[in-house]
């Protein structure tokens, strides 16, 4: 791939996403404009993460792509091919031995450290936009942190279901200031967001924004006293690997009703299975 | 015992060897070949030059047979290889005055300078299937291939106008400029006569660099300029139906297309160690001006106003459609009344018309949503096992 810039996207464009990065972080939640430009994916697939991904990444360093919380999905392998094509950097799909890891809807269940980045794949970067359509007016309500609008829809679902209607793309609030959207992560994921050690960038292609989280930035999920956050999972233990605490897919395994619970995220259940843990479906053969 | 379904490695190569299976079709019919598609499906070209913002006929080509046809895909090829090329300038503003024009219509005036040329078009043809192209024969071709309207020149006249086709015929000859239109150009502008009397708003020429939203990002209330390009590389359906609204009422504009014209025009580009400017080529294009109605307001008495579409090749749908919608989004500067209608509604069309935008979000709901939907499963559960527990209690009067 001689005919394309490291990493595909040329210098000059990478120097301005960088400065949206870095505009990012210094102002964490607030939702930075940028040039998008087209990739040779398309939109809804990743643009935004795979362009913060071109920008931050160096030959040092070691790509991991998740999608659905696994590294063999298939627009997963896809974008990992990508960065293995167009920058030669070394892939893995061990969470701790990656310093870069692209993700689409899920955070890893093993604990991110310090010098670590998470680029997320943004679909809506906007927490208001289905309370309201227009940008001029959203960008007029995160300045005037006018937020009442957020609170009146989950105070809605709470006195029409009993319980706030959102299980994933739940609002955030970041450092006490701006809404932001977790990007479509399950509710389960939110916690893992406030205090992390690793850099948290989010990228949104179609859309033309970035945001960030910069290490150890307090991240509240939106709740009420009376009725407070709760992170939710299927009530199950892994059946590979039978982790009590991390999220779980729901696996049809025939068309009598029968079903099993395992986690999303195959790498933590890989690295626990190789360390002796079993669930109640694994006879000891790993799937394949 | 759960065997997963995954294996996307192996499920990627094998879809991609059997598209380019399906790409190439049955191997015992002829491949097609670039200089095919770009002689023979020109039509296809253009577009995919127009929404791909690149003029480039071969790479157009190329990007349809790559597509196998699907000329969205097409387009996304072409914009995702346009990215990547560097910018070496801008060209100057290219002048349609001087265009060497294949069509030029207007529908507002029977003749004027110039003339009428109906050029290539398929307007007046039955829409009949012709047996004879399936047969792979020679189709019957016009005795004469029309003449082209004349190169710039001082003044217009008439011999150089076609008048071999019969069809042409009825369109009257280009008439001579009435002395007190000042000819600069060959093929004068219709909204300049009327400019003349004051009956159409003025265009003022404005030299400042448009902005480029492949650039920079898209930022609201937009510019009549950053309009224009956003609608220029729009997707022509969309184009389409939100012009075809305002014609059936929302947001009308009693648009009249006072002139239509496609032909080629050079492109110059100053050349900063030269220090003049020097034609680096032709482009064909297709503009559109329409005349609309205009009441008037407390500060201005009745005119007409402009709507305008500018698009590569021959692409004149589009370019209406263009010139109609753009008409419609200028209803602020108007003092129009905001009728909601979606053509009114900038944001609404900026952020919608863009088809390489819209195909990638809309089809990206094909990629695994197992984690949103295992929580949404979650979520529906305790709703209703906790509704079923209070129906329970509470026993439905």
């Amino acid at each position: 791939m001689s005919d394309y810039n490291f990493a595909y996207l040329d210098e000059q464009t990478k120097r301005m996403i960088r400065r949206a990065l870095l505009k990012a972080l210094a102002v964490p939640g607030y939702q930075v404009p940028f040039a998008s430009r087209e990739m040779p994916m398309p939109y809804g697939w990743g643009t935004g993460g795979v362009q913060v991904s071109a920008a931050v990444l160096t030959p040092a360093d070691r790509f991991k792509v998740i999608d659905q919380g696994a590294d063999d999905t298939t627009n997963a392998v896809s974008i990992r091919r990508f960065f293995e094509r167009t920058a030669g950097v070394a892939t893995t799909t061990r969470t701790a031995e990656a310093s870069v890891i692209q993700t689409r809807h899920r955070i890893p269940e093993e604990a991110l450290t310090d010098g670590q980045i998470l680029v997320y794949q943004v679909p809506i970067p906007e927490p208001l936009r289905f309370l309201e359509p227009r940008e001029t007016e959203t960008r007029r309500m995160h300045a005037l942190e006018d937020y009442g609008l957020m609170h009146v829809k989950l105070y809605e679902d709470i006195s029409r279901h009993g319980h706030i209607a959102t299980a994933y793309a739940y609002p955030v609030k970041v450092e006490g200031r701006y809404v932001m959207d977790p990007s479509p992560i399950p509710k389960f994921d939110n916690p893992k967001m406030s205090d992390s050690a690793a850099i948290q960038l989010f990228g949104a292609g179609r859309e033309q924004r970035i945001y960030a989280l910069p290490p150890y930035t307090q991240v509240v999920s939106l709740d009420f006293e009376d009725h407070p956050f709760e992170a939710s999972k299927a009530d199950h233990p892994c059946g590979l690997c039978g982790a009590e605490d991390s999220y779980l897919d729901e696996v049809i395994t025939d068309d009598a009703g029968g079903r099993m619970f395992v986690c999303s995220d195959t790498d933590f259940c890989e690295t626990r299975r190789a360390a002796g843990h079993a669930g109640a479906m694994n006879t000891g053969k790993d799937a394949a | 015992m759960y065997v997963a379904v995954k294996g996307g490695e192996r499920a990627i190569d094998n879809a991609h060897a059997w598209l380019a299976e399906e790409r190439r079709g049955n191997p015992a019919v002829a491949e097609l070949s670039i200089a095919q598609i770009r002689e023979q499906l020109s039509l296809a070209v253009n577009r995919v030059m127009a929404e791909g913002s690149l003029h480039d006929p071969d790479l157009a080509a190329l990007a349809i047979k790559q597509a196998r046809g699907d000329l969205i895909e097409a387009v996304f090829l072409i914009r995702a290889y346009r990215t990547t090329l560097p910018r070496f300038g801008g060209s100057k503003p290219i002048d349609t005055g001087v265009m060497t024009c294949d069509r030029r219509v207007s529908a507002t005036f029977k003749d004027l300078p110039g003339g009428q040329i109906l050029g290539p078009t398929f307007d007046y043809t039955h829409r009949l299937l012709d047996f004879a192209l399936a047969a792979e024969g020679e189709p019957s071709i016009a005795a004469d291939a029309p003449d082209h309207c004349p190169a710039p020149s001082p003044a217009p006249s008439p011999a150089t106008s076609p008048d071999h086709d019969p069809l042409q015929d009825k369109v009257k000859d280009a008439m001579a400029a009435p002395a007190d239109i000042p000819v600069s150009h060959s093929v004068p502008h219709v909204t300049a006569f009327l400019n003349r009397e004051g009956l159409i708003e003025e265009a003022a020429q404005d030299d400042t660099t448009p902005p480029d939203l492949t650039r920079e990002p898209l930022e609201l209330p937009a510019s009549r300029a950053l309009r224009l390009q956003a609608l220029a590389r729009a997707d022509e359906g969309f184009a389409l139906g939100m012009a075809y609204s305002t014609q059936r009422g929302y947001a009308r504009n009693h648009a009249f297309v006072g002139e239509l014209r496609i032909g080629t025009v050079p492109v110059e580009m100053e050349i900063p160690e030269l220090g003049f400017a020097v034609e680096i080529g032709e482009i064909e294009v297709t503009e559109c001006e329409t005349v609309n109605q205009f009441k008037g307001s407390r500060y201005e008495p009745p005119q007409f106003t402009r709507g305008y579409g500018l698009v590569f090749g021959q692409t004149e749908r589009k370019a209406i459609a263009m010139a109609l919608v753009d008409r419609a989004l200028r209803w602020q500067e108007l003092g129009e009344e905001d009728s909601g209608a979606p053509a009114q509604d900038a944001e609404f069309v900026l952020y919608h018309g863009d088809n390489i935008q819209a195909t990638g979000f809309l089809e990206h709901i094909k990629l695994p949503h197992y984690v949103d939907f295992q929580s949404e499963l979650e979520l529906v559960r305790k709703l209703r096992r906790e509704a079923a527990a209070t129906q329970a209690t509470e026993p439905a009067p």
